[in-house]
């Protein structure tokens, strides 16, 4: 009770005890860490440093074990084996409450944030020496201090629900700097950020790092190491493999080291011989959709997609891609304009009308779309074909079958589980994205409509679902694909669109593409006057 | 001479009031994501305990505390049961519902009837009284009456202007990210429905030793239900639930008015779920309403830390 009482009322400001400790000295050691989890080691006698001052890269592909080490520094997990010292004393860490008292922060890979609260609750919450009766208002004079200070722009009014992936990061940093964290963990930070936010970012960490700041990035992309850090460790398949200094190695070896063989790092080129002529397998004419705030989000955007054709939408996110595609695969009102699907009228059908007309959705939000995360791996799989034979019968289940199909999927799309019974939640990033991807490919669909297929992918898996979507399209099957890496785009689409504030700045082939061209299409700018 | 909207609105805060603690006590259970359904048994055992040290001890402050006492062992009960066990809170609370009402009925039956002197009398509040009509109608009643007026802004305060009331909405939102952000999930929530229990023990005594001023078997008479629907009514805000309490509470007297002209008082009895459910259909039928008055995201999911943390 009497813990209780303090933890509301009187918490003093508990100084942590590595504020002095000079640049260059290690802050955290974490030696032998090992963590099992039901049918796999997610990290093996792992041995980590990291210094003050440093931006010490966490390399490694889906699932080596990145996340799971530095969740138990974070004090979310308990490590089975192993020894962690923070500043040169053997700690325990039992909760993140433990963490945040060592001055450990951390921005996770989905953020924790309350989406119903303000961004000065959000921060507020964190805040120890934020008090009983502490006005809201000290937190907020607070904030505009640091994000003046760091260029961090955000409104401390706003509720969390209303901002952009970027912003919610943002807020994420600032409730590190407002604790004066000494020890930074971000967790693949530039997944959700646009070129420019990244560029913004590693501003920000360099600035951290110089005043004493160790910062560990999470990362699966070898040119953001080789940019923003000072060391990199290498993790595969849940143990070290490396620590080098990231001055004395090359994008390459780093691969081999992350891969443990040599792979391609580009191998796709983009090849286009379209001729337009036969009729358009998607054909979307004069769409507008509402935004989930009731304002128009896409606003009078016309195009076609023909069969054997990668179209790509470009832009950054946020200027009515999501709400595009939702009107397109029936989870959202069409205000006005046509959907037309192989010459038949689809505007406002049902999600389930479009799918058996031969539609298949990769969505953008995996964990909460893609997949029924308390599922098996099984059942998810099925989720499209359980109510048509051979899956079922008139009453029952054919579960001979189905297990059948199931371990064929597994098998030929290469997802790594123990067992397909396991819930699908607790599948790593990469393997979410290639049970998604059997799911849908394995029904032949006509069009498949895909929204950033690799964002947070690894190398490995990056390349399984470019691989994946050129050869269907090679079957003859129309790809409407919407991305915000323009170099993929690059890569796979015969044409391109660009998408700004809800309408099409232009649609140009990708042979006549440039990136200065759409970026600057990308800023809003329409076509012909780019060319002029 | 007095107004004649003075007897009503007198007699509903009178009625409100037991509505009004056990409601204000099952909102900060809901809003840390923890579902008390127990409330009704609660109140109960808390009348009976309350009843008895009363009548034993001759005070009724000593009567009100063990009916807090008792109350807050039954939600630190199922405190216990559904944050640390994580077992279905419907479930639980169910159960303690029946507990309350059976085991109350079972020990109180020696006391049937036996009146009571040690009770909270009515005792106006001197200059405030003489407001004209609403002195009368707020300021003329027992003391837990002006307890409550002010637990209410109060509680109002914690939730909406203190970091406590961020912990807790954060608790009841999204458990996961408080955890990250350092709050202690299991004590809030622990603390949240503690207190619950304790403001329905509070309820109960309240009927016992003020209200009715003796021990009937199952004399809430589902007062603790409607106490679950105010807290829905209110969409989980104190200060709406002090209106909803006096509402139902008014709605409870004009049964006692109503039934010399042929008005079925059970029909009457349906009037605050009916109205709860009115609420629910404007909310969900309006999307801002609903992201701003909807049930808190985590009410009855249990929160287990190491589960996939992706
Ligand atoms: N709570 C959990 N329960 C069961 N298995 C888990 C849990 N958390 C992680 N795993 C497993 O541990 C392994 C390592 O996962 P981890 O999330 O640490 O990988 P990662 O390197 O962060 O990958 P990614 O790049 O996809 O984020 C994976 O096989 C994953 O499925
Ligand atoms: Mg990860």
């Amino acid at each position: 009770m009497k813990g209780i009482i303090r933890s509301f009322l009187l918490t003093p400001p508990e100084k942590s005890s590595l504020l002095n400790i000079p640049r260059g000295e290690v802050v955290v050691k974490m030696q032998g860490i090992t963590k099992r989890f039901p049918g796999v080691t997610a990290n093996d006698h792992v041995d980590f440093e990291l210094r003050a001052g440093e931006i010490h890269a966490l390399l490694g592909e889906n699932g080596a074990g990145k996340t799971t080490l530095m969740n138990i520094l974070y004090g979310l997990y308990r490590p089975d084996e192993g020894e962690i010292y923070v500043g040169n004393r053997r700690v325990k860490i039992g909760s993140p409450k433990d963490a945040i008292k060592l001055g450990i922060a951390m921005v996770h890979q989905h953020f924790k944030l309350i989406e119903s609260l303000t961004v000065a609750e959000n921060i507020a919450l964190c805040i120890e020496e934020y008090k009983f009766f502490s006005h809201i208002q000290d937190v907020k004079k607070n904030i505009g201090e640091l994000s003046e200070k760091y260029g961090l722009r955000i409104d401390p009014d706003a509720r969390v629900w209303q901002l952009s992936a970027g912003e919610k990061q943002r807020v994420e940093i600032l409730k590190a700097l407002i604790r004066r964290a000494k020890i930074l963990i971000l967790d693949e930070p530039t997944s959700v950020l646009t070129p420019p936010e990244k560029r913004e970012l590693f501003k920000i960490l360099r600035r951290m790092a110089e005043e004493g700041c160790g910062i560990v990035f999470i990362t699966h992309k070898l040119h953001e190491v080789m940019e923003v850090s000072d060391r990199v460790t290498v993790l595969r398949k849940g143990r070290v493999v490396a620590t080098l200094q990231t001055s004395e190695t090359n994008p390459k070896q780093l691969a081999k080291l992350m891969l443990g063989k040599e792979i391609p790092l580009r191998p796709i080129t983009h090849t286009a011989s379209l001729t337009y002529k036969e009729a358009p397998i998607l054909e979307v004419r004069n769409l507008y959709v509402l935004n989930d705030r009731g304002s128009l989000a896409v606003k009078g955007v016309s195009f076609e997609v023909f069969a054997g054709e990668i179209f790509g939408i470009a832009g950054v996110s946020g200027n009515g891609q999501r709400e595009l595609i939702e009107a397109i695969t029936g989870l959202r009102k069409v205000k006005l304009g046509n959907i037309i699907l192989m010459g038949e009228e689809v505007t406002n059908r049902t999600p389930k009308d479009i799918i058996e007309r031969g539609v298949a959705f990769i969505p953008e939000d995996r964990l909460n779309m893609g997949i029924a995360q308390d599922l098996s791996i099984s059942e998810n799989l099925i989720l499209k074909k359980y109510r048509y034979t051979p899956f079922s019968g008139h009453l029952f289940l054919n579960l001979d079958h189905i297990n059948k199909w199931v371990d064929k999927l597994i098998k030929e799309y290469n997802i790594i589980t123990p067992s397909s019974r396991l819930p699908a939640g607790v599948l790593s990033g990469g393997n979410i994205q290639r049970l998604i991807l059997a799911r849908e490919l394995s029904g032949n669909p006509k069009l498949i409509v895909a929204s950033n297929p690799t964002r947070g992918l690894d190398v490995a898996a990056t390349n399984f679902v470019r691989s994946l979507l050129i050869e269907q399209k090679k079957r003859g099957v129309a790809v409407l694909l919407v991305s915000e890496d323009l170099e993929e785009l690059l890569m796979l689409a015969d044409r391109i669109a660009v998408i700004f504030e809800g309408k099409f700045m232009g649609v140009l082939p990708t042979s006549k593409a440039d990136v200065n061209r759409i970026g600057l299409m990308m800023a809003g700018i329409e076509m012909a006057k780019v060319r002029s | 001479m007095e107004h004649w909207l003075v007897p009503p609105l007198k007699v509903a805060i009178e009625a409100g009031t037991p509505l009004l603690l056990a409601s204000l006590g099952e909102l900060y259970t809901e809003r840390s994501g923890v579902l008390n359904l127990g409330i009704e048994g609660m109140m109960l055992m808390g009348a009976l305990s309350g009843f008895i040290v009363a009548l034993i001890t001759g005070n009724p402050w000593l009567g009100l505390l063990s009916a807090m006492i008792v109350g807050g062992l039954m939600g630190a009960l199922h405190a216990f049961v559904c944050i640390s066990l994580h077992a279905n809170q419907v479930i639980s609370g169910l159960a303690l519902s029946m507990l309350g009402v059976g085991l109350s009925g079972f020990i109180g039956k020696r006391f049937v009837g036996i009146p009571l002197k040690a009770t909270f009398g009515v005792s106006p509040i001197p200059l405030l009284n003489k407001i004209p009509i609403l002195g009368s109608i707020l300021f003329e009643h027992n003391v837990i009456v002006y307890i409550s007026y002010i637990l209410a802004i109060i509680l109002w305060l914690i939730l909406h202007r203190t970091k406590m009331g961020i912990m807790i909405k954060a608790v009841g939102e999204n458990p996961a990210a408080a955890d990250a952000a350092g709050v202690d999930v299991y004590k809030v929530r622990y603390v949240c429905t503690i207190f619950g229990g304790v403001m329905a023990g509070a309820a109960g005594a309240y009927l016992s030793l003020a209200h009715i001023p003796m021990w009937v078997e199952n004399m809430t008479a589902g007062r603790g239900w409607i106490a679950v629907a105010i807290v829905v009514f209110a969409t989980w805000d104190p200060l709406r639930a002090l209106l909803g309490s006096y509402l139902f509470g008014g709605v409870e007297a004009l049964q006692y008015w109503l039934q010399p002209w042929g008005i079925d008082p059970s029909l009457l009895g349906t009037l605050p779920y009916i109205a709860t459910i009115l609420v629910l259909v404007i909310i969900g039928s309006s999307k801002r309403l609903r992201r701003a008055m909807s049930a808190p995201s985590a009410l009855c999911k249990p929160y287990i830390r190491e589960e996939k943390v992706v």
